[in-house]
């Protein structure tokens, strides 16, 4: 099919780490004008293998032709001058910055004395011509996920990249800015760019790619061109087994009469983000309520004053019929309320705390023996094995620092611990974010579980289908508000939707 | 007020304001490269001492300034080394440098103390030297009028320049400027030595431009009034001026109240612009989102 050249081809990458074998004798093209999606579980060794294309980690064997010629890529640096960009899952935009200082700074060739106006112009030339519409002199510290994404594709582009690697690039998007970046992708393909991008989710791959190469396990499990791949096809590829069950054990909620577990009513808050405004909720036990929104609309907020990170402004929290509005983090905890946070490293998680630790954190007291000054680690570690094997999950290493753990894994410690408790109310910001398609499923399985034992929970999500399939009732954030209620059967994707984009209900 | 008050405070200010300033630039360069030097007292008295040393020995005043921000200079690559190669913790190196400064320049400083020199000489700017209160201010040494065209220079140097970007970078997010190809090591060395070479002018403009003799630690905590500027102004050079000659103004005042025999305890007065300095830090402190460099203390451990 292809009568050109490859642009970059890899062959026979192997890449060892102490006790693992991340790549094993991986064969990679990549060819311009090409959406190539590279696609596995986590732990594939998908990362590791553009970790290596872009100068990163070096291969312990392998070769990479470049064009006609074989190269050495012994650092990021080289892969650039090469013309090979990479967008990082966590984005490397320096908050204080403006967009332009941002973009300069990653500039072959800048010179010594700056002239913002130019490189924004410039800025404003490529970013218009690929649907990349950003403002050059906001800070980056100011620009949503989805912008902060635009900067780091703009960057690439304006530093003459011809590949493009994306690392799980929709992990952090909304359904719209996802079909946003495809048209990106697609306008880059168009003039000639390579992009490889890393996912596991498979409708994306459906979508966008021309090519898809599957790994497993460090190797190759297939590369397949997109007319010739199915569903079911690459989840074979992807597992070496059938499709894994996604089976939600739904049940009607307990009867609406039960005492809430928690009540909102007419919440303000005040902050340097979005502020909250009139929020009125109830979550009774049995019951999944759904928030779906825009990622930036109050969501975090939501979820930091129920727990009591933030103060309300205005307003009342009654969590078990008892005014709660000022109790502290450690009183609301305790009062059996489990929180997964958005970004557990940063909220939840100390990285360089071992996973066995991190897990104690979760209920010192509990834990604590002779009046604190020793710890019972047995009962910590039987706890962390029995959560484990509730969410059936792999067991994590437990004396590995947290911080060291993939993407993956940190979400997956984050649930462990947080479920172990045994909580009455569960708080859960885009729980499923970051894991595989197995450990997923296993997430939603627990979360749907605990619901049917009577707990309440508060879904927050992005995933449409998600909240969909598990939530009792959907409630739709819009700048800070609430917008729209109903229940998932009453109502409709493309009605969520609209609400979340600030449309009006039934008009 | 009567004329002379108010002229000698505002000459105070701007006399003791502008050693301050100068060590102040300095560190305000370190700081945005992610880099704290608790040490720069140190760095000022051996510029002070280097400066005056040499004056001594040579006659020019001109060589004076040149040797003590060489001096300066130098002596912040030793933190340099400590910090930014050896990866040791900033505020415990800092200070030890500072008392090794202390320490050196005084035993420098011995053979020169009750040494006078001529110093620099004032250079006055015709018209404008005896104008009525503002007169004083143009009849000071080249160092005082050089040092907010030097605020507007650094200020220019971190905002409008390669260099400044990637220095920036490297205070904010040393692996992101690593990643866009600049070795964050090699910046927080280049910042160390300039901020050095402020330092010891800082100290020169102490020993050889100001007082006119060697005492031991004749900076009296300016490094330290100097490092909280920079955080008071919150990182901004041209910010610094005004923190300076506020500073300034408070040491003419209290010297000004000793000199008139005003009746509060001498040393009660000396605690006056360090107790301005506190004030400003209770009223300031805190700030705004993103003022202070993200990386400012931590250490770049490279890339593994």
């Amino acid at each position: 099919m292809h009568n050109v050249e490859p642009l970059v081809a890899l062959r026979g990458i192997t890449k060892s780490f102490p006790g693992i074998l991340a790549n094993d004798r991986v064969d990679f093209d990549v060819y311009p004008g090409e959406i190539h999606a590279l696609l596995g579980e986590n732990g594939a060794g998908k990362s590791t293998l553009v970790k290596v294309l872009y100068g990163i980690h070096q291969a312990d064997t392998g070769t990479i032709q470049f064009g006609d010629r074989a190269v050495q890529i012994r650092s990021p640096h080289d892969a650039r001058r090469l013309g090979i960009g990479m967008v990082f899952q966590q984005f490397t935009l320096i908050p204080a910055l403006s967009v332009v200082e941002n973009v300069a700074l990653f500039l072959p060739h800048l010179p010594a004395v700056l002239d913002h106006g130019v490189i924004a112009r410039r800025i404003e030339e490529v970013s218009g011509r690929y649907g990349l519409a950003v403002d050059p002199w906001a800070p980056a510290w100011r620009l949503s996920v989805g912008e902060q994404q635009k900067v780091e594709i703009l960057k690439l582009l304006l530093a003459r990249s011809r590949v493009l690697i994306l690392d799980e690039p929709t992990r952090v998007l909304v359904p719209h800015e996802i079909d946003g970046l495809f048209r990106v992708l697609a306008g880059l393909r168009e003039h000639g760019y390579a992009v490889v991008f890393i996912t596991h989710k498979l409708p994306e791959v459906l979508t966008c790619a021309d090519r898809i190469t599957v790994m497993r396990g460090g190797t190759v499990a297939g590369t397949l061109v997109r007319a010739e791949a199915t569903e079911r096809g690459l989840v074979g590829l992807m597992f070496g087994t059938a499709w894994p069950e996604e089976g939600s054990s739904r049940r009607e909620p307990i009867r609406e009469s039960a005492r809430p577990l928690l009540e909102l009513r007419e919440v303000d808050t005040s902050g340097d983000g979005v502020s909250l405004r009139q929020i009125t909720l109830t979550i009774a036990p049995g019951e999944i309520v759904g928030v779906a929104g825009v990622s930036g609309n109050g969501q975090r907020e939501l979820g930091d004053v129920i727990l009591g990170l933030t103060q309300t402004a205005g307003g009342k929290k009654i969590i078990h019929g008892q005014d709660a509005t000022r109790w502290s983090v450690d009183r609301i905890r305790r009062s059996g309320v489990a929180f997964v946070p958005e970004d557990p490293l940063r909220m939840l998680i100390v990285p360089p705390l071992s996973v066995l630790e991190n897990m104690a954190l979760a209920d010192t007291r509990k834990y604590a023996r002779h009046v604190g000054l020793t710890v019972d680690w047995i009962a910590v570690r039987r706890d962390l094995e029995q959560s484990t094997r509730r969410l059936a999950l792999e067991m994590l290493p437990p004396a590995v620092p947290a911080g060291t753990l993939s993407g993956g894994n940190v979400q997956r410690l984050s649930l462990v611990r947080e479920l172990s408790i045994d909580p009455r109310l569960i708080v859960a910001l885009y729980p499923t974010r970051g894991l595989d398609v197995r450990g997923a499923t296993a997430a939603r399985h627990l979360l749907l579980a605990m619901r049917n034992r009577g707990a309440g929970e508060l879904l927050i999500s992005e995933d449409l289908g998600e909240l969909f399939s598990m939530s009792d009732r959907l409630i739709v954030l819009y700048r800070g508000r609430i917008v729209g209620e109903a229940r998932p059967k009453d109502t409709t994707v493309y009605e969520i939707g609209r609400l979340m984009t600030g449309g009006v209900a039934g008009g | 007020m009567s004329v002379p008050f108010v002229e000698s405070v505002l000459l105070g200010a701007i006399l003791s304001g502008m050693p301050v300033l100068y060590a102040a630039l300095g560190e305000v360069i370190v700081e945005r490269a992610g880099v704290v030097n608790l040490g720069l007292e140190g760095v000022m008295l051996m510029g002070a001492v280097t400066s005056f040393a040499s004056t001594v020995r040579t006659g020019s005043a001109a060589l004076g300034v040149l040797a003590g921000a060489t001096a300066g200079g130098l002596f912040n690559l030793i933190l340099a080394l400590l910090v930014v190669t050896r990866q040791a913790n900033q505020l415990a190196s800092g200070l030890a440098l500072m008392f090794f400064g202390a320490g050196v320049s005084a035993l420098l400083g011995a053979p020169y103390i009750g040494s006078r020199i001529a110093g620099l000489n004032p250079l006055q700017i015709p018209g404008l030297a005896h104008l009525p209160y503002l007169g004083p201010l143009f009849r000071s040494d080249i160092l005082a009028y050089l040092a907010i065209p030097a605020a507007a220079l650094v200020w220019w140097g971190l905002f409008r320049t390669r260099w400044g970007l990637s220095l920036r970078a490297v205070g904010e997010n040393p692996a992101a400027a690593y990643a866009a190809g600049y070795s964050p090591p090699a910046i927080q060395y280049q910042a160390l030595f300039l901020a050095g070479l402020f330092g010891g002018i800082a100290g020169a403009d102490l020993s050889i431009g100001i007082v006119k003799t060697w005492a031991e630690w004749m900076t009296a905590g300016r490094g330290f009034i100097a490092v909280a500027l920079v955080i008071f102004s919150r990182w901004h050079p041209l910010r610094i001026v005004w923190g300076a000659v506020l500073f300034g103004g408070a040491v003419a005042l209290q010297l000004q109240f000793q000199a008139r025999g005003a009746p509060v305890s001498p040393f009660l007065l000396d605690t006056l612009p360090y107790l301005l300095s506190l004030g400003v830090l209770l009223v300031w402190a805190g700030g705004r989102r993103h003022a202070a460099p993200a990386s400012l203390g931590r250490v770049f451990e490279g890339t593994k």
